[in-house]
C-alpha cells in the first residue's frame, strides 16, 4: 500500500522536474515576434507593454471599436506579427492620380466594411478606383524605419540612368500635422519621403499606427481624432502612452533570421537571385543611422527591399494609389520571412499587394512592368535552377 | 401577449410532466434524507452539516492547486492558486418549502458571487416551483460543477469558455421527477433573465456566451426584457446510463429602449446532450456531455464572431485502487482521462471558403486519490493545442497540475 504511494511520489517527482513535458520554445529562426537583442530593462518593459496592446487589446462597442471598422483588435490582422489572410485584408478606394482622393466624402480612403449592430458598413462608391491590401508581416520594421532619407535617394534611378529597365522612386508625401520628422528628413518642396505601407504612403511608425488604431478599428487617439462614421473630432479613445508603446514595440521586433543559410541549395539559389535582377530591387543589404534603440543604431540588415516604388506593369495595376505613386507602382516589399508566412497565413501562401498568388513562383511570374527583364530571366532558368531560388527564398 | 409567453412553458412543461435533469442526484446515491424529501437537484445533494434541530443546514467546499504550465516553451513558473471556495446554507422552511443558497469567492475574494439562491416548493413530487437565483440546466456541468466531484482541476473548457459555468440567472421554474422500475425521468424548464451583446462584442475577439457572466445588472434586470428559457429533459436507467437534452435560448440584444427600434431581435440557441454511465463490471465511470450553440450574429459584422460553435468533454474515470491507503480505510485511487474539444467558430470564409479554425484540443491524463468520496487529491498532465482562427500552427501548453478539492 505505502509503496503505491512512494512510487507515485517518485514518478511524479521526477517527471515535473523534467521539464521536457511542457512544449519547447520554437527556434528563434522560426519566429517573427521577439525583440531585438540588448533592449535595456525599461525599453524591455515597454516593448511588452506595445506586444499586450497590439497582440491581446481586442476592442469592444464600450472601449470604442466603430462604430464602423475592419477588426477588433491589430493582432487580428497580424497574427504572429506575419503576413496575413485575405479574411483580413483592407480594401482602399477613390484615388488614382497625384491630385488627391477624390471620395473623402463617401469614406475613402479606407473601406470600413463592417459595423457594430445598428450601423450600417460602408459600400465601394460607383466608379470608385479601388485596392485590396493583405497584411504584411511586422517585423524589423525599427530597422526600416532607421535607414536614412539619403541611402532610400541613394537606391532610387528616376530616370534609369543605368539603362537596366529599373528606375524606382520613392513616395514624396504630404506629412500628416502630426508627424515629427526624422532629423536630417529630406524635404522636396513640402513634401518628405514614405516608407510604410505598399504604396510607401506612411511616413513613419506613428502615423501608420495612429492611421491603423482610426481606419482599422475606428479608434480615435489625439494624432488621429476624427471618428470614421460621424467625421467628428472625438474624446481619444486610445492614450498616447499606449499609442506610443504600440510604436515602440513594432520598432523593436526582431529581424528575421535567416535558415539553413549555408545549405548548396540556398547558396545557389541566393546567385540565381542576384543573377535574374532581383536584387536590384529586393536589395539584400541595408544601414540603418543614429538610432536610441542600440540594436538599431548603425546596423547592417538584410531586408531584401529598396523601399522604393516600381512599376509592376498593367497586371498589377488596380487603379488606385495614394500619395504621389502611380497607380502601377508598388514598393518593394521585403523578403526577409517570406518563408515562414505560411505559419501566419493559415498553412497557404497569400502574396503580393493583395494575397493573389499562391506559391511564389506565381508571385513572380506576375511580375512585370520594370520587372519583366527579370522574371523573364526566371523563366529562363532550369527547373532545378528555379527550385534553388525558391529555396533560397524560403530560407529568409 | 407577453403574460402568455410567461405562462405558457410552465403550463405546456408541467403537462408534459417527464424528465428532469439532475445528474449530480441522480448519479450519487442520495445519502442525505433531505435530497430526497423534496424533489431531488444537484444543488441539495451535496453533504450538508447541520446542528441537532437548528433547522439550518451548512456546508461548502474549497478547491485550491498547485499548477506549472508552459506554452510553447514560456512559462509562468510555479503557480499556487486558490480557486474557489462556496459556501452553501440550506434550511428547511416549512414541511416541503425549502431555501438554498450558494455564495462562491473565486481566485481569492477577486471575484464574489451569489451564485444560487432560490426558494423550492413542492407542489407534487412531479411539480416542484423554483425561484430566485438558479443555476440554468444546461449541459450537466453547469449544475454539476461543485470540484469535488472531478478528478480534473480546471473545470471542462466546453463548460468555461463555450458555456458559462455556474451560469445562474434570476427566475422562475418548475421541475419534477418520476420513478418507475429502474427508471428515473425528470424535467426542469426555467424561465430567467438572460444574455446580453457582449456575447458577441467582448475582449475574447469571438462569439463568446461566457462575457455575459460579465454583466452584474443581470441579477436586477433584463438587458431586452425578453425572458431565457432553458429546459431540461433526462432519463436514466439504473443499469444502463443517464442521458440529459437540454435547450436554452433568448434574444441576446437590446433591439429596443425607450420604445425606439434598435435592431432586429437576435437570438442565441444552445442545445446539449449530457450522458454519464459507470460500466458494468470495469465500474468505468464515462461523464460527457456535448453542446451546440448558435448565434444570430448581423451580417454586418466581422465573422471572427461565430454564428456557430461546439465543443464538448469525455471523461474516463477507472478506480484502480479502493483499500486503506494512509490510514483511510475507504480509499479509492483512480485513473482518469479526460478529452475535451471546442471549436467556437463552425464555418467558412465567405472570402476564400476555407475552414474557419478557433478551435482547442485538450487531453488530460489523471491520477486522483480520494481519501473519503468527499475529498479527492488529483494529479493532472494537461495537453492543449490551441488553434486560431486562420488554422496557423496550434500553440501549445502543457504542464502538470496537483491540487485538491473537498466538501466541508
Ligand atoms: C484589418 C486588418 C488590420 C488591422 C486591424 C491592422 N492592420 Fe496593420 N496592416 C494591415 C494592412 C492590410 C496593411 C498594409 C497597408 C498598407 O500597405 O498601406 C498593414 C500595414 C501595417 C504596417 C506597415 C507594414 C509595412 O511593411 O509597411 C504596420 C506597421 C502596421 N500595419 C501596424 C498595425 C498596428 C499597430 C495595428 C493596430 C493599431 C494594425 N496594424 C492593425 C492590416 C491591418
Ligand atoms: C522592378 C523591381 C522588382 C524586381 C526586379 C523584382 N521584384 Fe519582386 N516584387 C517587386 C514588387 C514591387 C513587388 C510587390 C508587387 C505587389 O505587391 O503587387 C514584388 C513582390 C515579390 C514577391 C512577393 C512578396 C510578398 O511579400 O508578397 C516575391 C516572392 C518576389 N517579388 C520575388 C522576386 C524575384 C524572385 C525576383 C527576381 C526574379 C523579383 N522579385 C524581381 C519588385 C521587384
Amino acid at each position: 500500500m505505502n509503496r503505491l504511494f512512494i512510487i507515485v511520489i517518485t514518478v511524479f517527482i521526477t517527471v515535473i522536474s523534467c521539464r521536457k513535458t511542457e512544449p519547447s520554445l520554437p527556434a528563434d529562426s522560426q519566429m517573427l515576434d521577439g525583440p531585438v537583442e540588448g533592449l535595456t530593462a525599461s525599453q524591455a518593459q515597454q516593448f511588452l507593454r506595445g506586444d499586450a496592446a497590439f497582440n491581446d487589446q481586442v476592442f469592444t462597442k464600450e472601449t470604442g471599436l466603430g462604430p464602423l471598422f475592419v477588426s477588433a483588435s491589430c493582432g487580428s490582422c497580424h497574427a504572429g506579427d506575419g503576413k496575413g489572410h485575405p479574411f483580413t485584408t483592407l480594401t482602399r478606394f477613390g484615388q488614382s492620380d497625384s491630385l488627391g482622393n477624390t471620395f473623402l466624402a463617401s469614406g475613402a480612403p479606407q473601406l470600413q466594411n463592417r459595423a457594430l449592430p445598428g450601423f450600417d458598413p460602408e459600400h465601394i462608391p460607383a466608379g470608385a478606383p479601388f485596392s485590396k491590401f493583405t497584411p504584411p508581416a511586422n517585423t524589423g520594421m525599427g530597422f526600416i524605419d532607421a535607414v536614412t532619407d539619403e541611402d532610400i535617394i541613394a537606391m532610387s534611378d528616376p530616370d534609369d540612368a543605368d539603362g537596366d529597365g529599373i528606375s524606382g522612386v520613392p513616395n514624396w508625401i504630404t506629412l500628416k500635422s502630426y508627424v515629427v520628422p526624422r532629423v536630417g528628413s529630406i524635404n522636396k518642396n513640402g513634401h518628405h519621403i514614405g516608407r510604410f505601407g505598399k504604396k510607401s504612403g506612411a511616413y513613419d511608425l506613428v502615423q501608420q499606427t495612429a492611421a491603423a488604431y482610426n481606419q482599422d478599428m475606428g479608434i480615435t487617439s489625439t494624432y488621429e481624432p476624427f471618428d470614421t462614421y460621424s467625421g467628428q473630432a472625438i474624446d481619444p479613445e486610445i492614450s498616447n502612452q499606449t499609442l506610443l508603446d504600440v510604436v515602440f514595440y513594432l520598432k523593436t521586433l526582431k529581424a528575421p533570421i535567416q535558415r539553413n543559410a549555408n545549405s548548396a541549395d540556398v547558396v545557389n539559389g541566393k546567385a540565381l537571385f542576384l543573377q535574374a535582377g532581383c536584387g536590384k530591387c529586393h536589395v539584400s543589404e541595408l544601414k540603418t543611422g543614429a538610432s536610441p534603440v542600440a540594436a538599431l543604431n548603425y546596423k547592417t540588415f538584410y531586408p531584401y527591399t529598396d523601399l522604393l516604388l516600381h512599376d509592376m506593369g498593367a497586371g498589377l495595376d488596380d487603379g488606385y494609389t495614394e500619395g504621389n505613386a502611380k497607380t502601377s507602382e508598388w514598393r518593394t516589399p521585403a523578403l526577409w520571412g517570406l518563408g515562414l508566412s505560411k505559419n501566419s497565413q493559415g498553412g497557404v501562401y497569400y502574396l503580393l499587394h493583395d494575397g493573389r498568388a499562391n506559391t511564389i513562383e506565381e508571385a513572380i511570374l506576375l511580375h512585370g512592368g520594370e520587372a519583366l527583364g527579370s522574371r523573364n530571366k526566371y523563366n529562363a532558368l532550369t527547373a532545378k535552377e528555379k527550385q534553388q531560388l525558391i529555396t533560397f527564398l524560403e530560407s529568409l | 401577449m407577453k403574460k402568455l409567453f410567461l405562462v405558457l412553458p410552465f403550463t405546456l412543461l408541467a403537462a408534459a410532466a417527464m424528465a428532469q435533469i439532475d445528474s449530480t442526484l441522480l448519479r450519487r446515491k442520495p445519502k442525505d434524507a433531505a435530497a430526497n424529501a423534496l424533489n431531488m437537484n444537484a444543488v441539495y445533494n451535496r453533504p450538508f452539516l447541520s446542528v441537532a434541530k437548528l433547522p439550518v443546514a451548512l456546508g461548502g467546499y474549497v478547491e485550491a492547486n498547485w499548477q506549472h504550465l508552459g506554452t510553447n516553451g514560456v512559462t509562468e513558473g510555479h503557480q499556487f492558486q486558490m480557486r474557489r471556495m462556496s459556501l452553501f446554507v440550506a434550511s428547511t422552511v416549512y414541511k416541503r418549502i425549502k431555501f438554498l443558497s450558494e455564495i462562491e469567492f473565486e481566485d481569492g475574494a477577486k471575484e464574489i458571487s451569489l451564485e444560487y439562491a432560490a426558494l423550492d416548493m413542492e407542489v407534487h413530487p412531479l411539480f416542484n416551483i423554483r425561484g430566485g437565483i438558479v443555476l440554468n440546466p444546461i449541459g450537466a456541468f453547469n449544475q454539476n460543477h461543485d470540484g469535488p466531484k472531478w478528478e480534473f482541476v480546471d473545470r471542462p473548457i466546453s463548460a468555461t469558455q463555450l458555456l458559462p459555468d455556474t451560469w445562474s440567472n434570476v427566475g422562475f421554474g418548475v421541475y419534477g421527477k418520476k420513478y418507475q422500475d429502474s427508471w428515473v425521468f425528470a424535467y426542469e424548464a426555467y424561465v430567467t433573465n438572460g444574455f446580453d451583446d457582449r456575447i458577441i462584442d467582448n475582449r475574447e475577439g469571438k462569439t463568446f456566451l461566457p462575457a455575459a457572466k460579465q454583466n452584474p445588472a443581470r441579477f436586477e434586470e433584463s438587458f431586452n426584457g425578453v425572458p431565457l428559457i432553458t429546459a431540461k429533459a433526462a432519463i436514466r436507467n439504473k443499469r444502463i446510463a443517464e442521458v440529459g437534452l437540454s435547450y436554452m435560448g433568448g434574444i441576446y440584444n437590446k433591439f429596443q429602449d425607450e420604445g425606439v427600434v434598435l435592431d432586429a431581435r437576435r437570438r442565441v440557441d444552445v442545445m446539449a446532450l449530457d450522458m454519464n454511465t459507470t460500466l458494468p463490471k470495469l465500474n468505468t465511470a464515462i461523464t460527457g456531455e456535448w453542446a451546440w450553440i448558435s448565434v444570430d450574429v448581423p451580417a454586418t459584422y466581422t465573422q471572427q464572431y461565430a454564428n456557430k460553435q461546439r465543443g464538448g468533454f469525455i471523461d474516463f474515470v477507472q478506480p484502480v485502487y479502493k483499500r486503506s491507503l494512509m490510514g483511510f480505510e475507504k480509499s479509492v485511487v483512480n485513473a482518469a482521462c479526460r478529452v475535451e474539444y471546442v471549436d467556437w467558430n463552425v464555418g467558412k470564409f465567405e472570402v476564400t471558403g476555407g475552414n474557419i479554425a478557433d478551435h482547442l484540443l485538450a487531453v488530460v491524463p489523471a491520477l486522483s486519490w480520494r481519501p473519503t468520496s468527499q475529498t479527492v487529491v488529483r494529479l493532472n498532465y494537461r495537453y492543449s493545442w490551441k488553434t486560431d482562427v486562420l488554422g496557423n500552427p496550434p500553440i501549445k501548453t502543457a504542464g502538470f497540475q496537483l491540487g485538491f478539492s473537498s466538501y466541508f
